[in-house]
């Protein structure tokens, strides 16, 4: 038995061996609940803090702007129903590519009385400069738009959205669980510009599961989600899971420093990735786009996408035939749909992400397989057509 | 050799059993996987493991996997039971029935509940700390849609009447929730037998780790909630969001391991809690709140008169208690509860909680026995208030300088 | 709550504890503070010729930082007159201690101890009281 290839690493990744070691501790004798006052509890408080100057510093945000949350999920449910509970129902904007934990939200705000408007993008996933400025002219008191997709890994002109989203007097959101580590996000930086919240999810990045932070503008008004304790500066009650939350602290510490090379790393293999699929007849989602350096997202025109998946996890390579939240639906990515694409493409789509523990070898022996796959699956297609 | 300081507090949190943390690292490490993931092994390996940890959850109490929805933690729970059931449930009324003594999570969200145009009657306990059936069945309206009342009570660890409250909740068809982030593995919990609709559960009061809990939402009679956090759909809608699997399967061995061993454990923690409080009984002027009885063997709730509270915690630092719950007890405002059973601020003040656990030993509970006797000796030395008891004055009728 | 090096020098090692018998020359006692506020102090000085404080004990029911800062003044007004004990400020209780803000009511509480011993000692030898 071989192990499997992971090349789906937009969907989740390992946690890495340092970050398991710095939660191990608190998974043994430093186990206190960081709101007691005895010393197991002051410890637990202690870690929470390192963790919270960690996560800041590796986005450039202020310890004091992060909120931690249980996962992605709830830090932009926080974000869009928070603040809009704290504002007279208007117009909510976000852009049809949003995450489902970006887009649901906005839609059960509907419910109260907001206006929710999709903004639209190109059919390279990038926001449409013309519907969102006249969805600007609008004056929308919400939006939200990701740094980078998760399934197409193209990534959007943040700065020039959130200026003119400052200028309508908007609080502005993006979920940036997939940038972080593959990209340099900088909080202060993004801030200036108008972004006002930024999301962002431990287990993407090489930390566990279970833990994920808001980074907040402090003059963005939320009402919590979840009551009762107050914890979390009265915006998330409930005992703080201390050992993911050391975990996503070291995570964020170790993503900061190897970002520049990760990235390098990355891109040179979606590179020589890329060159296999297009020598191979494939289509590729985003291509004109600037995209993640790790993820490739790509269909034949004539195979299922959920059938070419499922053989190459036979075949050892774990890649998505879509978002993995959506997976359960077998209908087609609304990102593709989104950017125009012919539904029958769409069908097709394979995501592939790259993680740091991939290797050379890994994409010259998965292009080979896919290679072969796709030969069979064609001459299967061509004898039942 | 006693490691100090000695953790006498496992009602704010306990250790995580390291026959679970072992169980849990392998999903941080190789199997990985988001269980959410359809399309590879590493996510159907996740995913299985979510179901069978789903499973002994459910053997615990007596339910069905399917009844039990994963979420981060009681505290969410809590919330989402009870915003999820008013909401859906609003249009047949718009009252709520709880208790003073219940948990913050419950609490505050009934105030949210509140601000958002629902009623809410939080009812007295007795000076014991338990809710009278009657009083209960007095207080239900005919728009009456939710009653929520804890199993298990944080502070004081009496056990409320969930049965009988069960019963009268049903036979007027108003939904039951119950907080019993406290009482797994401490109590028998039979949901199969028990009228209750909605139940909250918390891994780390179990052995198990933070950040992960679960809502048991009953199937028969189906009962809806309006989610909470909405995105890609999981646990069928109730709560979306990536499924932290090492937790999920913390939880599940937390709770398999309870069921296994609860009966000889809990004999063990009820004769370590005896002793505890037969030695410190012959201190003069302590007095235990909540009924002794119908309590769980891990707590003992005692108030030293005379005493001040953070002096005595400042005295006994060699011991990890706590004067209140965790979640309360950063502020110097006397303990709710224990206000709730009428006790006045000066023993709320002085009042220490004591919650023994799978871990505590006979020398511990020997050790912070001498170490009381010495302290509280020392702080009464120390108290004006003592010297005046002891010189007969009826304390009760010392005009106060006022401050 | 973390507690600075003197206040736990102070409340491990209180000065000046314990009581003067009532019918002792000199002795007045001031208590402040109420039981259900969580703290109590009761200061007695023993005043001697020209009005200087010769000797105080204090007992005091409250949290670590009231009784260090009523351990402190005993120590602090021994060798002063009375009108001198007077000048003693929370402030400079406050700051001897490293009180955090959440504190400051002790030191206060503290001072206020000594006007009510000065107090008691001026209306037991028949002066008046400053306003």
């Amino acid at each position: 038995m071989f192990a499997p290839v992971y090349l789906d690493h937009n969907a989740s990744t390992p946690t890495d061996p340092a970050v398991l070691e710095a939660m191990l501790p608190y998974l043994s004798g430093q186990f206190g609940n960081a709101s007691s006052r005895h010393e197991y509890g002051r410890a637990a408080r202690r870690a929470i803090d390192e963790a919270r100057s960690q996560v800041a510093a590796a986005v450039g945000a202020h310890a004091s702007e992060v909120v931690f949350t249980s996962g992605g999920s709830e830090a932009n449910n926080l974000l869009i129903k928070g603040a809009a509970a704290c504002l007279k129902p208007g117009l909510l904007a976000v852009s049809a590519i949003e995450h489902p934990c970006v887009i649901k939200p906005a839609e059960q705000l509907c419910k109260r009385g907001w206006t929710l408007e999709k903004l639209a993008v190109d059919a390279n996933g990038r926001v449409d400069a013309a519907h969102f400025a006249v969805v600007m002219a609008r004056k929308p008191k919400i939006v939200s738009v990701m740094l980078a997709n998760n399934e197409t890994g193209v990534l959007q002109d943040l700065e020039s959205l959130a200026e003119q989203a400052r200028m309508a007097g908007a609080w502005f959101h993006t979920d940036a669980v997939q940038a972080v580590s593959k990209l340099a996000v900088d909080f202060r930086r993004l801030n200036a510009a108008g972004v006002h919240a930024l999301t962002l999810s431990a287990h993407k990045i090489g930390g566990p599961k279970g833990a994920a932070a808001l980074v907040l503008d402090k003059r963005v008004e939320l009402e919590p989600l979840i009551a009762g304790g107050g914890h979390e500066r009265g915006l998330r009650s409930g005992t703080e899971n201390v050992a993911a939350i050391v975990g996503f602290g070291v995570a964020c510490t170790l993503a900061a420093e190897r970002q520049a090379t990760l990235a390098k790393h990355l891109l040179e293999m979606r590179r020589r990735l890329e060159a296999g699929l297009i020598g191979f007849g494939a289509t590729l989602f985003g291509q004109a786009a600037e995209r993640l350096p790790n993820t490739v997202y790509f269909s034949f025109p004539e195979l299922d996408g959920e059938t070419l998946v499922g053989h190459l996890d036979r075949a050892g390579y774990a890649v998505a035939s879509g978002a993995a939240c959506s997976s359960a639906h077998p209908e087609p990515s609304h990102v593709l749909r989104a950017m125009g694409v012919d539904p029958g493409l769409a069908r097709g789509a394979v995501r592939v992400s790259l993680g740091g523990g991939n290797s050379r070898e890994q994409v010259a022996g998965f292009l080979k397989t896919l290679q072969a796959t796709v030969a069979g699956l064609r001459r299967l297609t061509a004898m039942t057509a | 050799m006693l490691k100090l300081p000695i953790y006498l507090d496992y009602s704010a949190t306990t250790p995580v059993d390291p026959r679970v943390a072992e169980k849990m690292i392998p999903y941080l490490v190789e199997k990985f996987g988001n269980a959410a993931s359809r399309s590879h092994s590493f996510g159907w390996e996740a995913e299985a493991a979510v179901e069978e940890a789903r499973a002994e959850v459910a053997r615990l109490v007596n339910a069905d996997p399917k009844e039990i929805v994963w979420t981060s933690g009681a505290t969410e729970s809590n919330n989402l039971a009870l915003k999820g059931a008013a909401h859906f449930y609003s249009g047949k009324g718009r009252h709520l029935v709880t208790v003073k003594t219940e948990h913050k999570a419950v609490l505050d969200t009934c105030r949210e509940l509140e601000r958002q145009g629902f009623e809410v009657s939080y009812l007295d306990v007795g000076n014991d700390g338990l809710l009278d059936p009657d009083v209960f069945k007095a207080a239900l309206r005919p728009d009456t849609i939710l009653a929520s009342v804890m199993f298990v009570n944080n502070e004081i660890g009496v056990i409320q009447p969930i049965s009988e409250i069960g019963e009268i909740c049903r036979s007027r068809g108003i939904l039951f929730h119950v907080d019993a982030a406290q009482a797994t593995g401490k109590v028998t919990i039979d949901l199969a037998a028990l009228k209750v609709d909605l139940m909250s559960f918390s891994a780390h009061k179990t052995y198990g780790p933070k950040g992960i809990g679960a809502l048991y939402v009953q199937r028969k009679p189906r009962i809806r909630l309006n989610a909470q956090m909405h995105g890609g759909g999981h646990e069928r809608g109730f709560r979306s969001g990536t499924l932290a699997t090492h937790q999920i399967v913390g939880m599940g061995e937390a709770f398999r391991l309870a069921r296994l061993e609860m009966g000889a454990e809990n004999e063990r923690i009820r004769m370590l809690r005896d002793r505890l409080f037969k030695g410190l009984s012959d201190i003069e002027h302590v007095y235990v709140n909540g009924d002794m009885e119908r309590r769980v063997p891990h707590n003992l709730n005692i108030s030293f008169a005379y005493v001040e509270g953070e002096s005595l915690l400042m005295a006994i630092k060699d011991l990890a208690v706590s004067s209140g719950s965790a979640c309360t007890s950063a502020s110097l405002e006397p303990s709710y509860v224990l206000r709730a059973l009428g006790r006045d601020d000066e023993l709320a003040h002085s009042s220490i909680r004591f919650t023994l656990g799978r871990f505590t030993s006979a020398e511990e509970i020997d050790y912070a026995i001498r170490l009381l006797h010495e302290k509280i000796g020392r702080l009464r030395e120390l108290s004006p208030l003592w010297e005046m008891v002891q010189d007969g004055v009826d304390l009760s009728t010392v005009q106060w300088a006022a401050h | 709550m973390s507690y600075s090096v003197k206040v736990l020098d102070h409340y491990e090692n209180p000065r000046n504890v314990g009581s003067f018998g009532k019918e002792e020359e000199g002795v007045a006692t001031g208590m402040v503070g109420a039981p259900a506020c969580g703290d109590v102090m009761k200061l007695q000085i023993k005043v001697g010729k020209g009005g200087v404080i010769e000797d105080a004990k204090f007992k005091t029911y409250g949290c670590g930082s009231a009784i260090a800062s009523s351990s402190l003044v005993t120590e602090w007004v021994k060798g002063k007159t009375i009108d001198q004990a007077l000048d003693i400020k929370n402030t400079q209780i406050a700051d001897e201690l490293a009180l955090p803000p959440v504190k400051i009511h002790c030191s206060i509480l503290a001072e206020d101890a000594i006007k009510a011993a000065v107090a008691d000692y001026k209306k037991k030898h028949g002066e008046q009281v400053p306003a």
